[in-house]
């Protein structure tokens, strides 16, 4: 295995989580790179949804944007935004949703809409999207999120979307149909929730990193689950994948476009 | 009444009213850039601008002026980032003040699903444990009048008028749609006046039987505007440009910057063709 970044294994960490059959609901971002190399390595059938309706896509590079015509052009059909979201999602039709943010509480709640306070915010972000609804429906929830004291917070500035809510069964008393975030992965390596708190703990470390470094990243004091599991480096083959498929992507999003004059 | 095939600057100046509720749809494909910027030019005011997600064209409207309030649930600049005229306008009021009604997708779906059927609110099981609804009056919970289960509820959305682009229409106004479609039909059909903006004027529209196609009745206006909806794409015609939406960040960062490549590209050109024109000739 050659040397990978922390943003590479972290991709590669995520994807390893996807099922071949699984029915994925992707965001933009590191989501995207993750449910494509799931689908360029381990799980060739796995249904790819971006919330611009496009069902069962297969880029052969990764979009800009959630609705690049990419997308359309590869996938297995296209539909209205509003079935997307009322007939796959709300109707239990998806098994896992990717959703990023700014801020993430020790609950898994996240902020994607401002800085500060939402009258005057210090900084706005760009809103919530689908995720209120990703978080609410899909069976499950995994957070990708880069670990600083400023992104893992013990308060967060505002609640786009809802993970455990206050833990200890809140989110299921609330009539929330998913299953919630069953994993957070980051730079160093996996959280996930406490059976009976709902509290993320740390239960996974890439190999060679420490509880000491995972600690100093969260911004709340961080539990440590009885068990820790290491993950192993990303694979040649994996490595390989996921840099030939940054290699098109690039490539793809610099090619000059002919103005439609 | 059928539609009528107007030039775009007519169908702006006739439709379009200060103060109106204005909806540019398109999610991702299909932006009706070159609608949005002869808005621009006509400098109209007041504007309740509606979008799921502003785009560079709702930036550069807000940026310009146009907007007294926005109607949206995601607004970045698509895998880039921030829409710096936005976030000033929200963080700075510049250049003015901006109201904000902040959904989700989901949400927004449903009003305007709602809208389209004209049904006075939509419903959905939607923005639970979440802070929006303490900030906007309009998502509220009703009750299940069977079974007691609640549910979010939101307005109708009935834009005055809605715009969109499309690859055609034929002559009597019908308009045919393919490729990503966003919540545009449901949009075009929940608005009092539906203008359109095409890449081709065709005798007979090409047989789909379930493709998009906005009946002629439906359709106040259709206005021929190749590359109309560039730098976002139509699919068929052209692709994305993914490497101007990554400029745009660095050309909206600072207001001086945005104002003189807004001058120079949008007011100082009278089209949308002579504001290709004006591209092609800083790119050579």
């Amino acid at each position: 295995m050659s040397a990978c970044t922390r943003d590479e294994w972290m991709t590669v960490a995520a994807a390893r989580l996807l099922q071949n059959r699984d029915v994925c609901f992707v965001g933009i971002g590191l989501p995207s790179a993750a449910c494509n190399l799931a689908r360029l390595t381990h799980a060739p059938e796995i249904v790819l949804i971006y919330e611009s309706g496009t069902i069962g896509t297969r880029p052969d590079v990764m979009p800009l944007s959630i609705g690049d015509g990419e997308l359309a052009q590869t996938a297995a059909c296209v539909v209205p935004l509003p079935e997307i979201f009322s007939y796959y999602l709300q109707a239990g039709r998806v098994d896992v949703g990717f959703l990023g943010a700014a801020q993430i509480d020790r609950h898994g709640n996240l902020n994607s809409t401002v800085i500060g306070p939402y009258e005057s915010p210090s900084t706005r972000l760009p809103g919530a999207g689908g995720a209120p609804e990703i978080a609410q429906h899909a069976h499950q929830v995994f957070v990708m999120l880069r670990a600083t004291r400023r992104s893992f917070v013990e308060q967060l500035d505002f609640c786009s979307s809802a993970g455990y809510l206050d833990g200890h069964g809140a989110r299921a008393r609330s009539g929330a149909t998913g299953g919630g975030p069953r994993a957070v992965i980051t730079d160093f390596g996996m959280l996930a929730p406490h059976p009976q708190s709902e509290e993320l703990q740390l239960v996974a470390l890439f190999d060679g990193v420490t509880a000491e470094e995972a600690r100093n990243a969260i911004g709340w004091p961080l539990q440590v689950a009885d068990r820790v599991d290491s993950i192993a480096p990303p694979t040649a083959h994996e490595l390989d994948t996921l840099r030939a498929l940054h290699a098109r992507t690039r490539e793809a999003h610099a090619r000059p476009v002919h103005l439609p004059l | 009444m059928s539609a009528a095939i107007l030039p775009l600057r007519e169908a702006i100046d006739r439709f379009v009213n200060d103060g109106a509720s204005v909806a540019l749809e398109g999610f991702t494909h299909l932006i009706p850039f070159a609608a949005g910027h002869e808005i621009i030019r006509q400098r109209k005011r007041d504007l309740h601008l509606i979008r799921m997600t502003p785009d560079l064209i709702y930036d550069q409207m807000i940026g310009m002026g146009c907007a007294r309030a926005l109607t949206f649930s995601w607004g970045g600049n698509p895998g880039v980032g921030s829409l710096h005229r936005l976030r000033d306008a929200v963080e700075n009021s510049w250049p003015h003040r901006l109201e904000l009604n902040e959904h989700s997708h989901a949400g927004m779906a449903a009003a305007f699903c709602a809208g389209a059927a004209r049904l006075p609110f939509g419903m959905l099981k939607g923005y639970l444990g979440t802070d929006l609804p303490a900030h906007n009056p309009n998502i509220r919970r009703v009750a299940c009048p069977f079974t007691g289960e609640m549910l979010a509820a939101v307005p109708a959305i009935n834009p005055d008028v809605t715009i969109l682009h499309a690859q055609r229409a034929d002559r009597a106004g019908n308009v045919a749609i393919d490729g990503i479609l966003g919540a545009a039909r449901e949009a075009a059909l929940a608005a009092r006046t539906l203008i359109v903006t095409v890449e081709e004027i065709v005798d007979a529209l090409p047989p789909a039987m379930n493709g998009i196609v906005l009946p002629h009745w439906v359709v106040r206006a259709v206005a021929h505007c190749p590359g109309g909806a560039y730098p976002s794409y139509a699919q068929g015609h052209y692709a994305r440009d993914n490497a101007f939406y990554r400029k745009w960040d660095t050309i909206a960062r600072d207001r001086a910057g945005f104002l003189a490549w807004m001058n120079q590209h949008v007011l100082d050109t009278p089209d949308h063709g002579a504001f290709l024109a004006s591209l092609q000739k800083d790119a050579a």
